[in-house]
């Protein structure tokens, strides 16, 4: 008879923390967890030592004291006695201005010229093609610096308006093209409801959103009548009334009036004053991720497999009509999310905008009031913060938007 | 995510602190070269010349602390500058010294953390405006557009003056003087600012300078100098006295063209004292005794630097007005080598 004797029970041995499977990724991650510790322990540590090895605190009161310097283009009131915080929320307003402006132009560009590139006709596809490599393969800054000189150097100068001058004012005497700039007709509100003119807008276009969403009611209760009855109401009326009105009505009621530019002493006033730092800046950007969203589009659509274009022709449906109700919205499973890392691309490529003095974030917090204050620690953490929270919110937003245009999978 | 930012901040903040707070002096003379902080080219006062070689009023201050400290002036690793990154280069010991017209203010020297070891220049901000444009006075300047370096004291005299007088103005941020130049010819912005000796080396270099005129308002006073890193004092006296052993050395006499002969000996204590063959001053300072010889061959000394770079008869053509010798009625002035 044999006896079943458990096997000898070994000691743990120091070795097994290696070699055996059941503890080595413990060990591993132990490791890596000490070395990252004290990784951080070092950074900290050097920056409190240098800190107080050059004299220095680390301190966000200067956050409050007056900046002492003038923005040009400033969304929200704003002089030389406001304070640094309040600098850095003008440059924070003037970065997202550009994020936006520039992520609507390149979109619009890019589906353009995505779609045009695969046109059969030679000319077009070929100019889509040199615009797409011509933009994509010189860096933004050369563009940027480019259009703005461009913009200074071709343009008249203000005092070229003058009786007499070579330059004349466009589109029945209400756009000027100078070298500073280009000045448009403006909306001022005469008595608007809040105190600040950025608050008065606001409202104004908090109405146009809402507006917005009582269109989307009207379109879905025409669905619905459609799913039922097979006939689909005429709501265009109702829909461009709600468009128009509401919004109008406000506009109205807070003394809305056209201003148009003139010429007055050096420069054009009233108007709306597009300064050439922020054409040059935004038309840059917008081209060259123009450029990038064009193949991302360009690719989403020859993802569609060709069978869906045979189908929807057999159906009838004219190539066009084919593109925007069968391709493009399959397609968008396909351009989302690389075109959510061109959006994010676009916003941070946005503070190359120091290069033609445009007045973001950078140029404000991270430029003249890191200058004058010294706190160079603090400004660049309070920058990269920013950064991060604007990023996450453009990633969050667009992500919302790919959840919905997603493949329900069940 | 957050994390890492975070992480690459304190980096890249922990890493340009590194170096600061070493004894520069050690440090200079290890590395055989000077690290002088200039502007990225102002005529006259620090731009390269068609060799490429640095030259001019700053410049040659820089050369003369080289020649002091490490006995050869052109031991020196000029550093380009703007108005926004001169600081973050000296504080971060990317830099020894800087020599970049900046001016001598109480919150850069004192909480910036920089000193100050003197003035240069003194100086004050000034307008530039096309004569066309018929300007007689800064009075006249409601709305103009304003070209002006970021990062500068002129940014904030500015806003200051326009405030006080109640006009306004649209200001043109702009990096570097060679931007602000061509922005101001291109006719993009009305009127130039900075200081005036800045605008009268600018102007030298236009194709028409009689065509702009400098405004008579001069709205600030701006005290140019040399400036170091706080919390090295052995290192501000080197470059302190340096700038006096210049100063001294125009007040009694002593040029690039006679210093060799006076520094074997003279009747004249003080001369004697600064050239080393008297006293121990060079000892005192950490230095050869023969530092401050070595200083004024590099360039001369404080009035022929500034007449052969800025001077009446330079294309810059300025005149020594404040900057004289206390002795004719200006400002400079050094103490006394004793």
């Amino acid at each position: 008879m044999t006896t079943l004797t458990d096997p000898p029970k070994a000691g743990f041995r120091l070795s097994q923390l290696i070699y055996d499977t059941r503890y080595r990724s413990i060990t591993i991650q132990t490791i890596a967890m000490i070395l990252l510790l004290f990784g951080l322990y070092w950074l900290v540590n050097n920056t409190i030592q240098n800190l107080s090895a050059l004299g220095k605190d680390f301190d966000f009161g200067f956050l409050s004291q007056p900046a002492g310097y003038d923005i040009n283009q400033r969304l929200v009131e704003y002089s030389s006695q406001s304070t640094h915080g309040r600098a850095a929320i003008v440059g924070i307003l003037n970065t997202i201005l550009i994020a936006v402006l520039g992520c609507a132009l390149a979109t619009v560009l890019g589906v353009i010229a995505g779609v045009l590139r695969l046109s059969k006709n030679w000319v077009i596809n070929s100019l889509m093609a040199v615009y797409v490599e011509g933009f994509r393969n010189v860096p933004l800054l050369l563009w940027i610096i480019a259009i703005f000189a461009l913009m200074t150097e071709g343009t008249p100068a203000p005092r070229e308006f003058r009786v007499g001058g070579d330059a004349a004012m466009i589109l029945n005497e209400s756009v000027a093209v100078t070298n500073r700039g280009v000045y448009i007709p403006g909306i001022v509100l005469e008595n608007g409801w809040a105190a600040s003119s950025f608050m008065n807008w606001l409202i104004i276009a908090a109405v146009f959103v809402a507006s917005l969403f009582v269109i989307r009611t009207v379109r879905k209760r025409a669905d619905a009548v459609q799913e039922k009855t097979g006939d689909r109401p005429t709501t265009w009326y109702q829909q461009l009334a709600l468009l128009i009105i509401p919004t109008g009505i406000v506009m109205f009621l807070m003394g809305a009036t056209m201003q148009y530019p003139s010429l007055k002493g050096f420069n054009f006033a009233d108007g709306i004053h597009l300064r050439n730092s922020l054409i040059a800046l935004w038309l840059a950007l917008s081209l060259y991720t123009g450029a990038f969203i064009a193949e991302i589009v360009r690719a989403g659509i020859l993802a569609i497999s060709k069978g869906q274009t045979e189908a929807a022709s057999a159906l009838g449906l004219r190539p066009t009509r084919t593109m925007n109700l069968v391709i493009l919205p399959q397609a968008m499973r396909v351009i989302v999310p690389p075109l959510i890392s061109q959006f994010l691309n676009l916003t941070k490529n946005s503070s190359l905008a120091i290069a033609v003095g445009y007045m973001d974030v950078r140029s404000t917090l991270g430029g003249i009031t890191i200058n004058q204050t010294g706190r160079e620690l603090e400004g660049m953490l309070l920058m990269a913060a920013f950064y991060l929270v604007l990023s996450l919110a453009i990633s969050g937003v667009m992500n919302v938007y790919n959840n919905r245009t997603q493949l329900k999978e069940r | 995510m957050n994390k890492s930012v975070l992480l690459g901040a304190l980096t890249v903040a922990g890493l340009a602190a590194g170096a600061a707070g070493a004894a520069t002096l050690d440090d200079v003379k290890a590395r055989g070269t000077l690290n002088c902080a200039v502007s990225t080219g102002l005529t006259g006062f620090a731009a390269p010349d068609a060799n490429g070689v640095w030259d001019g009023f700053d410049v040659g201050f820089c050369r003369a602390v080289a020649a002091a400290v490490l006995g050869d002036p052109m031991a020196v690793e000029f550093v380009p500058t703007t108005g926004q990154t001169r600081f973050t280069a000296l504080a971060s010991g990317e830099v020894d010294l800087l020599a970049r017209n900046t001016t001598w203010t109480f919150s850069r020297d004192v909480d910036l953390k920089f000193t100050f070891v003197g003035t240069n220049y003194y100086d004050g901000q000034g307008f530039m405006v096309p004569r066309e444009l018929g300007v007689s006075s800064a009075k006249d300047l409601d709305g103009a557009t304003i070209c002006i370096q970021t990062g500068t004291t002129t940014e904030l005299n500015l806003a200051d003056y326009f405030r006080v007088n109640n006009i306004s103005y649209e200001p043109v941020p702009i990096e570097t003087n060679a931007e602000a130049q061509q922005q101001y010819l291109a006719g993009a912005c009305d009127v130039y600012t900075t200081d005036a000796s800045g605008l009268a080396a600018t102007r030298a270099t236009f194709e028409a300078p009689g065509d702009h005129v400098l405004l008579p308002e001069i709205v600030s006073k701006e005290p140019l100098g040399p400036l170091v890193r706080h919390g090295d004092n052995e290192w501000g006296d080197i470059v302190r006295w340096t700038l006096n052993a210049l100063i001294s050395a125009e007040e009694l006499g002593v040029t690039s063209a006679n210093v060799e002969e006076l520094s074997a000996g003279t009747n004249n204590p003080e001369i004697n004292r600064m050239l080393g063959s008297e006293g121990e001053l060079g000892a005192m300072l950490g230095l050869e005794a023969d530092w401050a010889k070595n200083a004024i061959l590099a360039g001369g000394n404080y009035g022929e630097l500034f007449e052969k770079n800025i001077g009446e008869n330079t294309p810059i053509g300025l005149a020594r007005g404040l900057n004289a010798q206390w002795t004719d009625g200006g400002l400079i002035y050094s103490p006394p080598f004793r």
